[in-house]
This record gives structure tokens, C-alpha cells and sequence, in this order.
């Protein structure tokens, strides 16, 4: 482990969590000039957050997060222990075709250039507009769980799980195994019907529906009350979160809490790639938009390789896997090995690689986002920047507006500080839905730089 | 809204608008804010509503307040520092006539 | 699509406010336009109602500039008026800032070959000194030494102006559109667009960049180019400046924009980090206190210029119902384009004095 990219950088990985841990740790024993750069303080990413100060120092953690989390451990003391450069609080907010990074950390700005570069951005949540998401008080799941990761806080009041999806249940066993009293868990949607034909594929794939159906089990043995089909779901309060209202098999009631924490699923996060821009496609099975990679990574600009979740969800170990992939495609492709070399290195990451994502059609196909919460009703905001409702999206689209692009112009959707991570594939759907066209022909924004924040003062003194 | 655990092995002491808040060591600036008992960081620039932490992963920008005098810092990706000064952002005053 | 007077090709701002004007005379149009990708100047200026400094070697145009910001409140207000957007349109004058002595000389001299040009009509600019200007700007950097004034410069809303003419327009507006052949036929023309055929006696190519193909079809070669523009944006800042500046605005949102380079990069409508740091080195040069401001977003824009970058209004050679609009200052000739351009249209003739915007002028060899 040395000091940030000093000298030249064969590999830039954008990321710390496995994908981009991996790579760098691989790619640092084939003899690559590695740099890894990450926003965060401490490596691991989302999956892994704060996993060093829970071995260092919370090892009672290991309990309430469970064995998936351990295994982060190992990875995360791989990286540490290879020679991969790591620049941890510094923001990538820029990466171009000619493989030039403008990096921001610390209050300066710079640019540095790379052979090659490695995106491994992961995944974020699937944003759930719901009426009163805005209120504080309502979190995404994934925030919640983050808090338990990296500082062992758990929710002081009572508190709603609501969504769908295996971080929901994953965040409840969590939650109940380190004490805390659940008010609710209401799940929006689950097609068992439709996931059964991928079934037998996803037990090939390892102890994922095991995994899946022990944290259900622990979760109902806690006695956590558990509303089944529910159709509409609402965050009531003035300046907080008071209460949640939800609908289900034709009865509504409403449940007091001070938090509600809300989940339906990962998406890739595409906003480096799109930014570049990679070409990009519709997945119509994860309802996201992913790059388009070959199995080695690379996307259709030469030397930007993806790997991991942000290219497409297949969770943490595949990531890693897929990382490791990455890193013999660019020890091939800087001539440090021949094709050969890399086949025999990589086949045992490739067919973990296969086998792991086997189990996700499966998950899907069991999980898919609930209709409303993907085309939101007219009053619900969509844009949580600027305060955009699904309503005046529909009546840009009206006016003639026929993809983001226009209705960003002229609905301010999107034009927030957030850049649209929290709004774009709400409003892709919405418009899809309104035109009656499918989303891969609707598009999503042009995503421009910076990506991550830059002032004007560190643009101006960029070195 | 949210509460430790365990005590923090290190407390460190910031300041949240004027006045001193205990955190631990290693913690965000927003988990610290969650754990207070007042987890609003800031009204929203567009209607002056009150925002709250909300992704905790960079990417809602939600958590925005200010620190050590710079506006708009990301409250959920910067860790805790003795004698940090954090303050709660109002909304920007309105442009008009 | 028979009853059609007018087909505009071409929906940005240009094409929508010629036709919005041709609708306001009772005209029947159709506007004819690209997608949510095309280049569209439209959604990527500056936002900007200008006159000072523009027109140095065409008079008329200086006029044409200035009559637009002559018009821009009694057409914002008909906008206001028709579809109920406020555009945002201020017009409390705008300055252009000089960072040293020779900046400061070199724009005074301009200034004042612009005010010999218009002669007896005389030139609304004033030079302001950095004493006074300390008075209208708040907190101005060490290096600004001064600038200039003119108090019919003003900005507004360009989105929201582009929202409105498309509202405005209703039906008349036709996404989606891209047009693919334009053929005369029975003394007006038949213009294709994919599997949709439209017929009207009279055209108007008002597409931007888009005209050059357009032209083409009809055989004329349209002499512009793109001229690429970066422009930054900042989050939402409290309410700090109330001038428009040549390359600093605020809008009324509160985010301040930040422009804007002249690069000759083709059709590229990206950003690079050289230019984006200019710009930011500026804005903070002029105003220190942008320095804390993030930044939300950066673009590139793609400016349509003829040679001496003046605008070009005439018909195209041997198609006397199609007419060419191509300007690169479309925010600011809304006005014009809407409440004046459009009735010469209607009434089916150019004023004389619009032969200066003929491409011929550029056939003329320089004098030795």
C-alpha cells in the first residue's frame, strides 16, 4: 500500500468496494501500477462499509450483520496487504474517453491519466417516490443498514420497513438480531409464480435462497408484523415523519413511527458511465440502465473497462469475481500477459462469475419493483432536488416534450445537486408509460460533469 | 432518530450550529447529526421544507450542511473532526424583485 | 395536413417563436421538430437579451438587436398572457466587465467605433469606472477595473421561453419529426418526415444547425458553422446579484451560470476541463465570493455562425416560399422574431433593408 498515484498509472479503478478491491489487488500482483479512488474514508464500499472498524473494534457486530458481511474481511485485507495505491475521500468527477481523470480531494482539484481504467461504482438503491418521501424521517434501506455498518447506530424509535427485495429482509434480521423492536414490515410485491421457472437455476448458483429464507424466518420468529400485497404506501407528518399509511388487501391503517425505511432493489449506478459516455442499455429483467460490456468488461471505448453491480446487478460476490476478471483483461491488454495467460488465470473468477449470477433471474423475477412505485401517481415528487411531481412530467410530455432531456428543460427535473441519481429512472418510466412506448426507447439524461462535487474555486485552480 | 449501540470507544466533540454535540470517532458527520435527536441538516433550497440524511451513500445530496465554513459539503461521506463546525443550511434568500 | 399556410422546420427557439408569431396573425403552421438528441442551441445558452456590442459592420443588425429588446417586454407579457409562464424576463441593463487597463481601452474603443457606425441615431453604452460599478455589483475581485453598461440589456428564462412558445403552439408543435426530403410541388412544397408527409404553399427553415442539411435538399449551401460554447452552472446561491453580466447571470432560481468559451471543435458538444477552468477562473476573478459555489453541471452548446456571424434572413435561391432564418442569438431575437419577423413573413415580404442579412454578401470579393 502506497501513498496516492505517484508516477504513472497503468490501472485507475473508480471504486473501493469488492469489484474495484479486487481488481486492484489482482491487478497489483500481475505487476500493474494500480490507483484506486474512492469518495469514501475507508474501503469496502456500500457492501463492506466500515467493515476494518468493526474487525478492529466492534467485533460484537459481526453477529447482527451476519456472514455475508465477514466476508468483505479478507478482501478489503488483501487490498491493504498489495501494492495498489489507494486515495480514499477523493471524489472522480470527471473520467474522458482518453482515459484523463479529474479527481477532487482534500479541496483540490486535478487531473490525472491512466493506461486504463476500471469503473467500480456498485450499485444504488432504486428510488421509492412515494408521497412524503421527502420527510425527514424516511430513509432508504440501504442508509439505515449503512449506519449499522459503519457506526453501530440501529433506529432509536419505532420504525417501518416497507418495500421489497433482499436487503429489506436482510436489514430486518439485522435490526431484530441486535434488538430492536420493527412496528411493521410491509412488502410491496412478490411474484412467486414468475420467479418458480428460474428456480433451479438459482440453486445452482449457491446458498442464496438458503441465505434469503433463513433472514425471513428469523424475521417472523421475532414476531415482526408483516403486511403481504401492499398496494399503496404513504409517509404522513408536517416537519417529520409521524406515521405511515399503507393499503393492503383492501384495508388501510396507519402505523406511528419516527423512521420508515424504504427498499425496492438495486440498480446500477450509471452515472460515471453515462457521463463518459459508455454505450449503455436497457435491462429490461433489473429495470436499469447498465453499460454494455463484454464478458472481460470492456465497454465500447477503448481501455474503459465496468465491473461489478455498476454493470449490471449480480451482488457482492460476483463483483469481486468480476473484478478480478477486469484486472487479467488489462494485465492482457497492457502486454503484461499474453491471451493465453489470461484465459488460465481467469477461468476459475469466470465460471464463479456465471455460476453467481445464475441465482439472479431468480431474485428479478421474485422482487420486481411495485408498478406504482415506479409510475408514481401526479402529486408524488420525483425529483427531490428541485421538487418535481410525476404530474408536471406528464405535462411536459403533453407539450410535446418526448424524453428527459426535453422534460428536464423544462420541468427543472433533474437539475438538482443530486444530477438526477434520485429522479432519472422515475422519470424515464413516467414518460414511457405516458407515451406508451418501452423505456430503452425513451432514453435517459445526458449526464454531464462534474459528477462529483467540484467548486468553482477548485475548477479554477485545477492542476 | 437513531441511537449507538455501543458507547463510542473515542467521543469527539463538534459543534452543530453554536453548540456542542459528542460523536464517535470514525462516524459521519449525518450519522452524527441522526443520532442528536435532530436529524434535519438543511430546508430545501426549492420550498425551504426540512431535509434529513437519506441515502447515507453520496448520491441523494440530501445531507448537504455547512462545514468549517464551506456550504453544501456532503455530510454523509465527511467524518467527524474535534472542534468541527457544522451548521444546519437555511434556504438560499430567494432571487427576485 | 391541407389548410397548412406555414410549415417551420425547426422547433427550437428560432422556429417556435417565427411560427408562434405567424399563429398570433391568424397564419395556420405546423412546426416540424427533432427528438429529445439533437443539438439544440435552444436548451443550451445562456439565457442572455443582449445588445450591447453586437453588430460592428452591419448596422442593421445592431438595429435588429436592439429593436428585439425594444419588443422582449410586450412579447414576454403576451406570453405570460397566452400560456401563463413568467418568463423571468428582467431587464435592469447589463454590464460587460474589463479585468485590466487594456481590456478596459480595447473595449472603449469598440464601443466607440460601434457608436460612429450608428451615427445620429447614437449608441446606449456607457463606460462605467471601477468606483461606480462598486456601487451596482456586490464585492467585484481586485482585477476588475471597469466595464460597460447598457441599459437595454437584460436575461430571462430560456427554458422556461422555449416551455412557452411550445405550449403556445399547441398542436402546431410536431416532435418526433425529423425531416427527411423537401420536395416542391404544385407551387409550394411536400416535406417528408420519416413515413408523414406535410404540404404547404410556404416554408420556413429556422433549424439551426439542422438548416444545413435542409438547405441542401433544396440545393443551397448555407454558409454557417457550429461554434462550440461551454457554460457551468452553480447550485442555488442566495440572492446576491442583480445585473446581468456578459458572462455571469443569476438566475432566478438562484444558480448563478457561468460562461462561455468560443471553440472551433466541430460538432462536439461536449465539455473539456482546459475551457471549464477558464471559465471558473474568471467567474472567480470577477467575483471572489463564487470560489465556495459547487458547481452542478457543465455543457457544451453548439452556436450557429455565418462568417461575419451576423444573422442570415432571406429565400432560399430559386424557391421564392422558402424562406431561411439562421441566427445564432436566438434568446435575444425571440422578440423580433416573434413580433416582427413573422409579420414580414405573413405579409410576404422583407423589409428592404433586410437585404444586408442575404448570404450574397459574402459572394462579394473584398475590396483591395
Amino acid at each position: 500500500m502506497s501513498a496516492i498515484n505517484s508516477g504513472e498509472i497503468d490501472l485507475a479503478v473508480v471504486g473501493a468496494g469488492p469489484a474495484g478491491l479486487a481488481a486492484a489487488t489482482t491487478a497489483a500482483e500481475l505487476g500493474l501500477a494500480v490507483s484506486v479512488f474512492d469518495e469514501n474514508a475507508t474501503p469496502g464500499g456500500q457492501i463492506y462499509r466500515g467493515i476494518e472498524a468493526v474487525a478492529a473494534k466492534r467485533g460484537a457486530d459481526f453477529a447482527v450483520l451476519g456472514d455475508a458481511y465477514r466476508a468483505g474481511e479478507s478482501i478489503v485485507r488483501d487490498f491493504r496487504a498489495s501494492k495498489a495505491a489507494y486515495a480514499p475521500n477523493t471524489g472522480v468527477w470527471l473520467v474522458q474517453k482518453d482515459r484523463q481523470l479529474g479527481i477532487v480531494r482534500d479541496g483540490k482539484a486535478g487531473m490525472v491519466a491512466a493506461r486504463r481504467v476500471l469503473i467500480a461504482t456498485g450499485a444504488q438503491e432504486r428510488p421509492v417516490p412515494i408521497p412524503g418521501w421527502t420527510l425527514p424521517g424516511v430513509m432508504l434501506a440501504g442508509a439505515a443498514q449503512g449506519l449499522l455498518k459503519s457506526a453501530g447506530m440501529v433506529p432509536a424509535g419505532p420504525v417501518v420497513l416497507a418495500g421489497n427485495g433482499p436487503l429489506l429482509y436482510q436489514l430486518a434480521a439485522q435490526l431484530v438480531a441486535a434488538g430492536v423492536k420493527i412496528a411493521a414490515l410491509l412488502e410491496t410485491r412478490s411474484e412467486r409464480a414468475a420467479a418458480l421457472p428460474h428456480l433451479p437455476a438459482a440453486l445452482m448458483a449457491g446458498n442464496y435462497l438458503a441465505k434469503g429464507l433463513g433472514l425471513i424466518a428469523a424475521v417472523k420468529r421475532a414476531g415482526v408484523p408483516i403486511r403481504r400485497g401492499v398496494t399503496e404506501l404513504r409517509a404522513l407528518g408536517c416537519e417529520r415523519l409521524e406515521a405511515v399509511e399503507v393499503a393492503a388487501g383492501g384495508r388501510t391503517e396507519r402505523i406511528d413511527a419516527a423512521l420508515l425505511c424504504l427498499h425496492q432493489g438495486v440498480v446500477a449506478n450509471v452515472q460515471l458511465s453515462l457521463a463518459i459516455p459508455l454505450k449503455h442499455e436497457w435491462s429490461a429483467a433489473q429495470r436499469c440502465w447498465r453499460p454494455v460490456v463484454d464478458q472481460w468488461g470492456n465497454s465500447d471505448v477503448e481501455g474503459i473497462a465496468v465491473a461489478g453491480d455498476c454493470a449490471g446487478i449480480g451482488g457482492a460476490e460476483a463483483a469481486a469475481h468480476a473484478g478480478r476478471i477486469a484486472a487479467f483483461e488489462a494485465a492482457r491488454a497492457l502486454g503484461r500477459i499474453d491471451a493465453a495467460a489470461r484465459d488460465t488465470h481467469a477461468a476459475s473468477d469466470l465460471a464463479a462469475w456465471r455460476r453467481h449470477l445464475r441465482a439472479r433471474p431468480f431474485l428479478d423475477a421474485l422482487y420486481p419493483p411495485a408498478q406504482g412505485l415506479v409510475v408514481p401517481a401526479d402529486d408524488v415528487p420525483v425529483c427531490r432536488c428541485e421538487e418535481v411531481t410525476a404530474g408536471q412530467v406528464r405535462d411536459a410530455v403533453r407539450q410535446g416534450g418526448t424524453g428527459p432531456n426535453q422534460v428536464k428543460s423544462f420541468t427543472r427535473s433533474g437539475m438538482g445537486p443530486c444530477q438526477g441519481r434520485m429522479c432519472a429512472l422515475t422519470v424515464s418510466e413516467v414518460i414511457a408509460d405516458a407515451l406508451g412506448k418501452p423505456v430503452a426507447e425513451i432514453g435517459t439524461y445526458r449526464i454531464r460533469p462534474p459528477i462529483k462535487p467540484l467548486t468553482v474555486g477548485e475548477l479554477a485552480a485545477l492542476e | 432518530m437513531f441511537r449507538r449501540l455501543h458507547e463510542p470507544e473515542a467521543a469527539v466533540t463538534i459543534t452543530v450550529d453554536g453548540a456542542p454535540l459528542v460523536a464517535g470517532a470514525g462516524e459521519t458527520v449525518a450519522a452524527a447529526l441522526l443520532a442528536s435527536g435532530n436529524p434535519v441538516c438543511r430546508q430545501s433550497p426549492a420550498s425551504g421544507q426540512p431535509r434529513a440524511p437519506f441515502c447515507m451513500m453520496g448520491a441523494c445530496f440530501d445531507c448537504l450542511v455547512e462545514i468549517d465554513g464551506v456550504p453544501n459539503r456532503q455530510s454523509c461521506l465527511v467524518e467527524v473532526r474535534p472542534g468541527m463546525a457544522v451548521r444546519r443550511q437555511a434556504r438560499p434568500t430567494p432571487v427576485g424583485p | 395536413m391541407s389548410g397548412t399556410d406555414f410549415i417551420v422546420l425547426g422547433g427550437g427557439l428560432v422556429g417556435s417563436a417565427i411560427a408562434y408569431g405567424l399563429a398570433r396573425r391568424g397564419k395556420r403552421v405546423a412546426v416540424l421538430d427533432e427528438g429529445d438528441v439533437a443539438h439544440r442551441a435552444s436548451r443550451g445558452n445562456f439565457g442572455l437579451v443582449w445588445v450591447q456590442g453586437k453588430g460592428l459592420g452591419m448596422p442593421e443588425y445592431a438595429d435588429w438587436a436592439r429593436l428585439s429588446a425594444d419588443v422582449w417586454p410586450e412579447f414576454a407579457a403576451g406570453m405570460k398572457e397566452r400560456t401563463g409562464i413568467d418568463l423571468n424576463y428582467r431587464k435592469p441593463g447589463g454590464f460587460q466587465l474589463c479585468l485590466s487597463d487594456e481590456e478596459m481601452a480595447e473595449r472603449i474603443a469598440f464601443i466607440d467605433r460601434l457608436r460612429e457606425q450608428q451615427g445620429a441615431k447614437g449608441y446606449d453604452c456607457e463606460v462605467v469606472d471601477r468606483r461606480r460599478l462598486d456601487n451596482l455589483l456586490p464585492e467585484l475581485g481586485p482585477e476588475v477595473v471597469g466595464g460597460t453598461y447598457c441599459p437595454h440589456d437584460g436575461h430571462v428564462n430560456p427554458l422556461r421561453l422555449l416551455k412557452a412558445l411550445h405550449k403556445a403552439l399547441g398542436g402546431a408543435y410536431r416532435p418526433n419529426s425529423k425531416v427527411t426530403a423537401i420536395r416542391p410541388a404544385g407551387g409550394g412544397f411536400r416535406i417528408e418526415a420519416g413515413q408523414t408527409v406535410h404540404e404547404a404553399p410556404r416554408i420556413v427553415l429556422a433549424a439551426g444547425l439542422g438548416n444545413l442539411p435542409l438547405a441542401d435538399m433544396l440545393g443551397f449551401k448555407l454558409p454557417v458553422r457550429p461554434q462550440r460554447g461551454q457554460i457551468l452552472v452553480t447550485e442555488r446561491l442566495p440572492a446576491f446579484l442583480d445585473y446581468p453580466l456578459s458572462g455571469v447571470r443569476q438566475t432566478e432560481e438562484g444558480t448563478v451560470m457561468l460562461g462561455s468559451s468560443r471553440e472551433e471543435v466541430g460538432y462536439d458538444n461536449g465539455t473539456s476541463p482546459e475551457v471549464m477552468r477558464s471559465i471558473a477562473a474568471n467567474a472567480v476573478r470577477v467575483f471572489p465570493r463564487l470560489k465556495h459555489a459547487r458547481i452542478v453541471r457543465a455543457w457544451g452548446a453548439l452556436r450557429i455562425l455565418a462568417p461575419d456571424e451576423f444573422p442570415i434572413y432571406q429565400t432560399v435561391p430559386g424557391h421564392d416560399g422558402a424562406h431561411v432564418a439562421t441566427c445564432h442569438s436566438g434568446v435575444s431575437l425571440a422578440g423580433a422574431h416573434a413580433l416582427r419577423f413573422a409579420g414580414y413573413l405573413a405579409e410576404g415580404r422583407l423589409p428592404a433593408h433586410f437585404t444586408a442579412f442575404h448570404s450574397r454578401r459574402f459572394d462579394v470579393p473584398k475590396a483591395a
